[in-house]
């Protein structure tokens, strides 16, 4: 039997020290959306019904450009967060892990193909 | 802990016995909008590639996008966007533990509800 109180045993095992990082992620992406989401939907819902004509010229501008790539970027960041917490939530064991890794796959596939397009219209 | 019969426990009883409430709707309604917006997001990703692609390709993505199914998938999208959206304040509102008395959170969720429906109508209109 060690001669230590429950309280030693305890000391300097405390807490994981890093469990608040994914709650500030979201807010801070939430924050950045606040502001992006409006202005894209007004953007982007300009440009859609357009022809090909018109939706490459309006997407060659900076502004729409610029507004969809960021939207894009946090958009898909703050739902691979989001998505992590609701596979956490209702899926468990391996098929959580799997889920949330197809999941973040998606999330920067989507991401990278979005900026890839945007970029090849606005020059 | 590791006696413990983990496998075959009562639950205590959660979801299947309250009564719906707004709080526990507009909760809930905020994580479906939310995950279901990837259907819409992927959907505008891909117009956004057809339009860098070529005309050809585009007038394909462009003609579903703007088909009755397109129409629904944007319009639930737009609402579903306003909703977490509004739904999203009101959390950054919570974290500052402002607006957690039962009659504040009420108020709260009517008005997530009602802005939400608010501001599509209004964005359709205006677009």
């Amino acid at each position: 039997m060690r001669y230590l109180t429950d309280r030693k045993r305890a000391e300097g095992l405390g807490s994981a020290k890093s469990g608040v990082h994914h709650f500030w992620a979201m807010k801070m992406s939430s924050a950045a959306l606040l502001i992006l989401v409006p202005l894209f939907i007004f953007t982007f819902g300009a440009a859609l019904g357009g022809s090909y004509d018109e939706v490459t010229a309006y997407f060659a501008r900076p502004f729409p450009a610029i507004v969809a790539a960021l939207t894009i970027i946090v958009g898909f960041k703050h739902f691979r967060d989001g998505v992590q917490v609701l596979l956490e939530d209702y899926v468990h064991g391996t098929m959580q892990k799997v889920l949330i890794i197809a999941m973040t796959c998606l999330s920067y596939g989507a991401m990278a193909t979005g900026l890839f397009a945007i970029a090849k219209l606005a020059l | 802990m590791a006696d413990v019969n983990r496998g075959n426990r009562p639950l205590s009883p959660h979801l299947t016995i309250y009564r719906p409430q707004l709080t526990s709707i507009t909760s809930i309604l905020t994580r479906i909008t939310g995950n279901a917006l990837l259907l819409g997001a992927l959907l505008v990703v891909w117009w956004f590639l057809a339009a860098a692609t070529g005309e050809g390709y585009f007038d394909v993505v462009n003609g579903i996008l703007t088909s009755w199914f397109g129409d629904l998938v944007m319009f639930g999208s737009l609402w579903a966007l306003w909703y977490h959206l509004l739904a999203g304040v009101r959390h950054l509102i919570w974290d500052n533990a402002m607006g957690l008395e039962l009659a504040t959170a009420e108020k709260l969720g009517w008005a997530v509800v009602g802005g939400s429906v608010v501001l599509t109508l209004l964005t359709v209109v205006i677009i």
